[in-house]
């Protein structure tokens, strides 16, 4: 505003005047104390009070020049606010002070006409400061509106940058990444899902997510999607295959997430696929290599188990299946004699011949290691199933085999075990047809062998009690029964035979062969026989103190292993001894077999013995192969003749001539050299009365007495019968 | 200014969205740096402000003269920084940049001066930014001042200002804007650990002595935190306490108007005690 107001100008005064001077510095003063603090201006005290001297100086200028002009008054009001005295009051204050103060500072209190100046300079001043303020306001109030746009900007371009870091992570991921809608709608997958799958994004969002299922999903893959859509998880992980575009397929680990709106509601789904097909081919490999043998190729047994534990797992009833176990007879020597290598060769061809054999729908042949193979049979209908495999093997096997230049031929020994498999197990069949391969073993090789139910519990029978009669001797389960031996011209008892019997907590009582053979086998004869040597011993010692020179000798049997035990002699001295039984009221009864088959040793011990007055006497004769030249330089004082040879002179009527003559033959053969003759199993009076005819001197059997406790042998020779 | 403190508490003392998250440009909001714009006679501002600002204002005239206290005494500890030699200036909780800011005063004595401006408010700082654009001795930084670490580490710091050399480190009506839980000290610590020594920090801070609070200061504080941001006042012991590790330059700790005044004939003249403390340390040589 640049009004100009027509007033004359008094020229006596001058603004340079020293007292106006002096006039306008108290001014600048009082007018700085008025306004300091009602503004915030960034200057010291001194600046602003130099600041307003400016100010008045230009002030009083004005108000004296000629031509008077009010321009200054509103550069005034303009500085004023430049300089940030922008709170209003500094301007109500200004106004004030220069209406009350200025003309009397000055000396001109009074002049009209610089009153009529001043007022037209004060509304010039209060104009142009209104004027600079709205400049000013409007200024800094676009400057705050362009502030805020910058920032919205800067917001926004961080927000694009992290859009488009999230963009770059979406599409450069190595890992395929597709979005779907809550309806399963493909809205977006990245490249690699693209390269993984073969399809392009366009291609894809033709897809609902359930057309990607595959017939070899695991049932949890999509149950646990329809969960994670209906908002019950909130993400899962599974292995999945996909069919690529080109047919083949993808083994994936896949993590699905949900993404939820801001109320929580179902909204996206987040699949993140890897690509583990190379893994999965990797691990099928290891996988096929450690459940096959190497050598021939054949599923090895880890495989063999697996699947014969999966064909129980999957029984339903009535379902069967059968098993060979082969083994190569005579292996050992091949590979021992030809080496491992051919060996090994053979078992290849082994291998392929069996798996040649032996094809189609459940059947599989496995290498059990070493030469030991197993076929399994699912689903057969009976043995002969089994046994058409086993025999269809044998003849594969028949064929020579060419390796190397050698011409080697093979068989082998098969176990076949073919049952129902409801009420058995995977372990059961495996072992009985273990068991059953060594029956056909045993039984000649180059067979195979059945299983057999009834075998097999005998040999479990048979081991059981071997394993248990060691403590049965501890126990006392062992007892021994007497039967007598009685001389058949006068019916007197000479002696009495000693019989071991077993009285098994849970067989009940067993006669010898039941058990006696397992003793040998097992070495417990030893300890057994020289308890029952004591026990007879000690009974004869009994009888000899009550029936003086009635008492009958006792006789025990001594069975192969024990005569050959080189404390036998000594033994039996120690029990005489300790039992003061004389020698000659023990006999010991030997096999034909034991007695011929003997080395020099035990023949020494047959001579101690018999030199110390022990009777010795060879039980069963006729029965083994006797050389009879030799009998006669044995320590030998009887002979038993095996009852079977009393069969033909049983009847009362009739009797068997050839039976009679064989008797009738060793009983003058045994005088002949001397010795007595005791008949076996004489069980009825014609059988007797035969025997006598024919010169034999003693018969045992039941005719005479059962064997039986010591006390019967008592009554007998009190005469109480 | 910083744009606020902690999480915005308000209505029923719901923990709301942190209001220095970036982005959050609500002009709806009132925003600690333009309040203060406006107690300053500034139009830098916006009606939600205003409203805020005029409120206060009313309810407390004396309010304005507060906030001019803290401005000049921004301006009197510049230029005691200055004559003990320091060119290098770190304004924490800068706002918006209304006249006679630091670097103003600064290269008035030394054109060579550099200062760098830190806030987290979002439009305060694009203001500075536009405003000082071009000058090479100032930098502008968006950041949370109270994590030492990233303020120190950022470029904007680290191209400007050599921090083996003394800086003037200033906090000037900013600490009652952060509480006691997010340690303060430790922020002051962060900071004065990787200072030069002869560096100074400068605080200025809304407070009183226990028996001085009157019904007007509490209501005038409750419609403000209600309306803008929560606070933390602090007496003159909590204020000196946070200058540890630091050698307190005379006259130590006072009230605004009380430190190292312009004419000694001037004290302040309301006749109450001022609503305030202040300070200068400077980290002492190892």
């Amino acid at each position: 505003m640049t009004e100009r107001v027509d007033h004359r100008v008094r020229d006596d005064r001058s603004p340079l005047d020293p007292a106006v001077l002096a006039g306008a510095e108290s001014f600048a003063r009082s007018w700085a104390t008025a306004v300091i603090g009602s503004s915030y201006v960034p200057m010291t005290r001194a600046e602003v009070a130099q600041h307003l001297q400016d100010l008045t100086e230009l002030l009083v200028e004005a108000l004296f020049a000629s031509p008077f002009r009010t321009a200054p008054g509103y550069e005034i009001g303009s500085r004023l606010v430049d300089a940030h005295f922008t709170g209003t009051d500094t301007l109500g204050r200004t106004i004030q002070l220069l209406g009350d103060d200025l003309l009397a500072e000055l000396g001109s209190a009074g002049d009209d006409r610089l009153q009529s100046r001043l007022a037209a300079l004060q509304g010039a001043l209060a104009a142009g400061y209104a004027r600079a303020l709205r400049e000013r306001t409007l200024a800094e109030q676009e400057a705050i509106r362009a502030a805020v746009l910058d920032a919205r900007d800067q917001a926004e371009a961080m927000l694009r940058a992290s859009e488009a870091r999230f963009r770059a992570m979406f599409t450069e991921a190595a890992i395929g990444i597709g979005i779907a809608d809550i309806e399963g709608r493909i809205l977006d997958v990245n490249q690699a899902l693209q390269d993984m799958l073969g399809f392009s994004v366009e291609e894809m969002r033709q897809y609902n997510v359930r057309d990607l299922m595959h017939p070899e999903d695991a049932g949890s893959v999509w149950r646990l999607y329809d969960q994670l859509i209906a908002g019950e998880c909130d993400h899962y992980r599974a292995e999945k295959r996909f069919h690529r575009a080109d047919g083949e397929q993808v083994w994936t680990h896949l993590t699905l997430s949900l993404v939820r709106d801001d109320h929580g509601e179902p909204q996206y789904q987040v699949a993140m696929i890897e690509d583990v097909t190379d893994r999965h081919l990797l691990q099928n490999r290891l996988r096929y290599q450690a459940l096959h043998d190497p050598l021939t190729g054949l599923p090895n047994r880890a495989l063999f188990l697996e699947r014969l534990g999966r064909v129980f797992n999957n029984r339903a009833k009535h379902v069967r299946a059968g098993l060979c176990y082969l083994d190569l007879d005579g292996f050992k020597v091949i590979n021992d004699s030809l080496g491992h290598d051919i060996g090994d060769q053979l078992l290849v061809e082994v291998g392929r011949r069996l798996d040649h054999s032996v094809s189609g729908e459940g059947k599989l042949v496995a290498r059990m290691g070493g030469d030991e193979f197993v076929i399994l049979v699912e689903g057969s209908t009976g043995e002969q199933d089994i046994v058409d495999v086993a025999d269809r093997v044998l003849t594969e096997l028949e064929a020579p085999i060419r390796i190397a230049g050698h011409e080697l031929s093979v068989s082998a020994s098969i176990g076949i075990v073919e049952r129902q498999l409801s009420g058995t197990t995977s372990a059961d069949l495996m072992r009985d047809a273990d068991i059953t391969l060594y029956w056909a073993k045993a039984d000649g090789k180059a067979r195979w062998a059945l299983y057999d139910p009834e075998r097999n519990a005998r040999e479990v029978a048979r081991f059981t009690l071997s394993a248990t009669m060691p403590r049965a001797l501890e126990r006392g389960e062992f007892y021994v029964e007497y039967q007598p031996l009685v001389r058949l011209e006068d019916s007197t008892v000479t002696g009495v035979e000693a019989l071991v019997r077993w009285q098994h907590p849970e067989f009940g009582r067993l006669a010898p062969d039941r058990f006696i053979e397992l003793a040998e086998e097992t070495g417990l004869i030893v300890p057994l026989g020289r308890w029952v040597l004591r026990k007879a011993c000690e009974e004869a010692r009994r009888w000899l103190v009550e029936f003086g020179d009635a008492a009958p000798f006792v006789s025990v049997n001594l069975a192969v292993r024990q005569s050959r035990d080189p404390e036998l002699v000594r033994d039996v001295k120690r029990i005489l001894d300790e039992c003061a039984l004389p020698p000659h009221h023990l006999q010991l009864e030997l096999t034909e077999s034991a007695i011929m088959g003997t080395a020099d040793e035990p023949l020494e011990a047959l001579r101690a013995l018999c030199d110390m007055g022990v009777r010795i006497a060879i039980d069963d004769f006729g029965t083994g192969y006797s050389n009879l030249a030799y009998l006669k330089h044995l320590p030998v004082h009887e002979l038993k003749i095996a009852g079977s040879f009393m069969e033909g002179l049983r009847a009362e009527t009739e009797e068997d001539p050839v039976d009679s003559q064989i008797v009738a033959t060793l009983v003058q053969l045994a005088h002949a050299l001397g010795l007595g003759v005791t008949a076996e199993g004489v069980e009825t009076p014609a059988q007797s009365a035969r025997l006598l005819r024919l010169g034999c001197d003693t018969g045992q059997g039941w005719f005479f007495a059962r064997p039986g406790p010591p006390e019967n042998i008592d009554s007998l020779l009190r005469g109480d019968l | 200014m910083m744009g606020g403190n902690g999480p915005n508490t308000n209505e029923v003392g719901r923990v709301e969205r942190p209001n220095w998250a970036p982005g959050d440009i609500d002009l709806e909001r009132p925003s600690v740096a333009r309040v203060y714009d406006y107690y300053l006679g500034g139009a830098h501002n916006f009606a939600a402000d205003r409203a805020v600002a005029q409120q206060t204002l009313e309810m407390m005239p004396d309010l304005r003269r507060i906030v001019l206290n803290h401005r000049a005494f921004l301006g009197r500890a510049v230029r005691y920084l200055l004559g003990r030699g320091v060119r290098q200036f770190l304004d924490l909780g800068s706002g918006i940049p209304t006249v006679g800011n630091v670097h103003e005063i600064a290269q008035s004595v030394d054109p060579a001066a550099k200062v760098v401006y830190v806030d987290l408010d979002p439009v305060a700082v694009a203001h500075s930014r536009s405003l000082l654009d071009g000058d090479e001795r100032v930098n502008v930084l968006q950041a949370d001042v109270r994590d030492p670490v990233s303020v120190l580490a950022s470029p904007e710091v680290n191209d400007l200002l050599d921090l083996d050399e003394p800086i003037g480190v200033l906090m000037i009506a900013l600490l009652h804007f952060v509480s006691d839980d997010e340690n303060p000290a430790g922020i002051i610590g962060g900071y004065r650990d990787r200072l030069a020594p002869g560096s100074f920090l400068v605080v200025s801070h809304s407070g009183y002595e226990a028996d001085e609070e009157t019904p007007e200061l509490r209501e005038v504080r409750t419609v403000y935190e209600k309306a803008v941001t929560r606070t933390t006042l602090r007496n003159k012991a909590e204020l000196t306490r946070l200058f540890d590790g630091f050698e307190l330059v005379e006259p130590g700790v006072v009230r605004l108007p009380a430190w190292r005044p312009e004419s000694p004939e001037h004290p302040d003249a309301s006749g109450r005690p001022f609503p305030g403390f202040c300070a200068v340390g400077r980290k002492a040589q190892r």
